[in-house]
């Protein structure tokens, strides 16, 4: 089985590019609205070699890289702040219950009128949701302190600092960055929305302008590129969260089976 | 008495810091004229004059969340019957395995163009854009509940040769069901964004389109107000599936907490 495994998701790849091609080539759908796969396909490497492509690939690679950023370092100030004190985490719950929900695509026309049709007014859109991800796992990590351990460090007399290192940053730390791991393809989700909806420079604007164009074998390849680029931070930040974890037990466990 | 004093405490807490949130916006708005940011008080007439209408509750509101329902029901049954095929079966789900993960890897609203062009601009584009983004939680939550059953369970339960439906429903999906809800959830807030992001491409109705119109309009006020709806639609959806989640999966806490001792 162990070896047949990677056998059997490259078959099933192949099968959907397979199956992809022959549903357009057949005209079970009009290849007007679905082009074949090979045709994508090399519009897909024919766009790689535009100056303009690399251009929007890289102003959303900068939105998500700045919002993702922004959003961690402001949830875990404020989460640890929060988390940290017993009275401010009472105190907010609630505001925090009621802000966490609201989509965070309802703030688009806000966004747009605080900051106009530009890069500010997506960052503040990517920013939102991926905030309150970091923000409930660090509060999540900090309660999570076991109490035994927690007096136990205690009566060895550890200083606060030594506690807040030892005890509280081990155990908040994988919270943390499952949030963090959740909150970056969050980030780049909102970015393309983003980019659609607001029309900051972007792959997402590429892809509206290939759909008004109309120009749908560029459509479909920008839109593959989009789950790529997705593919790759999911891979990305799964492998960071191993090597960053490789001593904590979730971790280890995987390792031994 | 303490345990009285206790929770009036904690309401005071719960309540005081919305409240006193909602008086500093008034004390910073308030004789201000400032276009972007209007005093609460308007806010509240724009939303009892927009959103409590007969009209617009018919037009735009009910409209929006019956796709919302729809679409998030077709979701959650398509996402947990093929989970559960996929994940029963180890060579499916190598196969599958990987075109899974760069599908859910599309950013959902990458899709809706695509989606337009298939199926224009109507309901199903609209059910089909929620539908395309939220299936995935559940998908990926069921095929891995399932797969990480309990061996012994398994076992038990092949070698009282109890299959079939019976089976489904009194081993697997019951294992499977922690997970299962936790994709639920993800599954909700997903849907409730994809519905207003459709309804914000080609719409003439919807709480999407409402909200992007007042802005084009510089309604300020009343963009507010859809915001503050979109916010209590949110936490709407959020209580009642706190609400079936605790009684769908009150053996599991259960369970958890006599584990943790």
């Amino acid at each position: 089985m162990r070896t047949i495994r990677p056998v059997l998701g490259v078959l099933g790849v192949l099968g959907f590019m397979v199956t992809w091609e022959v549903v357009a080539r057949t005209g079970v759908v009009d290849p007007k609205y679905v082009p074949p796969f090979t045709t994508t396909a090399a519009r897909l490497v024919a766009e790689l070699g535009e100056p303009k492509f690399w251009s929007a690939f890289g102003d959303t690679l900068l939105t998500w890289a700045l919002g993702l950023a922004i959003a961690t370092v402001a949830a875990i100030v404020l989460g640890a702040v929060v988390g940290l004190v017993p009275f401010l985490r009472r105190a907010t719950h609630t505001t925090v219950e009621f802000l966490r929900p609201i989509p965070s695509v309802a703030i688009i026309p806000l966004a747009i009128l605080l900051a106009g049709l530009s890069r500010e007014a997506a960052l503040v859109v990517v920013v939102y949701a991926p905030f309150w991800q970091v923000f409930i796992q660090v509060l999540y990590g900090i309660a999570d302190v076991d109490t035994v351990a927690q007096d136990t460090a205690r009566s060895f007399g550890l200083k606060r600092r030594q506690r807040l290192r030892h005890l509280v940053l081990p155990t908040a730390l994988p919270y943390v960055i499952t949030g963090f791991r959740l909150a970056a393809s969050i980030a780049l989700v909102l970015t393309i929305t983003a980019e659609l909806i607001i029309k900051n420079p972007g792959l997402g604007r590429q892809i509206d302008l290939y759909r008004s164009a109309p120009d749908v074998p560029g459509l479909y390849a920008l839109v593959l590129v989009t789950g790529l680029l997705g593919l790759v931070v999911n891979l990305g930040t799964r492998y960071a969260e191993r090597r960053l974890l490789h001593w904590h037990p979730s971790v280890r466990k995987e390792g031994v089976q | 008495m303490p345990a009285v004093r206790r929770s009036l405490v904690s309401v005071g807490l719960a309540v005081g810091v919305p409240i006193l949130l909602v008086l500093a916006w008034a004390l910073a708005t308030q004789g201000t004229q400032n276009l972007y940011f209007p005093t609460p008080g308007k806010v509240f007439d724009a939303f009892t004059s927009t959103w409590l209408t007969g009209a617009t509750i018919t037009k735009h509101v009910l409209p929006s969340l019956g796709r919302f329902a729809i679409g998030v029901v077709l979701s959650i049954v398509i996402g947990i019957v093929a989970g559960t095929a996929i994940g029963a079966t180890p060579w499916l789900r190598s196969l599958l395995e990987p075109m899974l993960e760069f599908f859910r890897a599309i950013p959902p609203v990458a899709l809706v163009p695509v989606i337009m062009l298939i199926l224009g601009i109507d309901d199903s584009m609209k059910l089909a854009v929620i539908v395309s983004g939220s299936v995935w939680p559940v998908l990926l939550n069921t095929i891995e509940g399932v797969r990480a059953m309990d061996p012994v369970l398994t076992d038990t339960s092949r070698s009282y040769r109890i299959r079939g439906a019976l089976a489904y429903r009194y081993f697997v999906l019951p294992a499977a069901s922690p997970q299962i809800m936790a994709g639920v959830r993800l599954c909700l807030s997903i849907g409730l964004i994809l519905m207003v992001i459709s309804e914000m491409f080609a719409a003439s109705s919807g709480l999407g389109y409402q909200i992007l119109f007042f802005q084009r309009q510089y309604m300020i006020a009343e963009m507010w107000s859809g915001i503050v709806l979109l916010g209590i639609v949110g936490v709407a959806v959020a209580a009642i599936f706190q609400l079936v989640e605790r009684r769908v999966l009150h053996w599991y806490h259960g369970s958890r907490e006599v584990s943790r001792g």
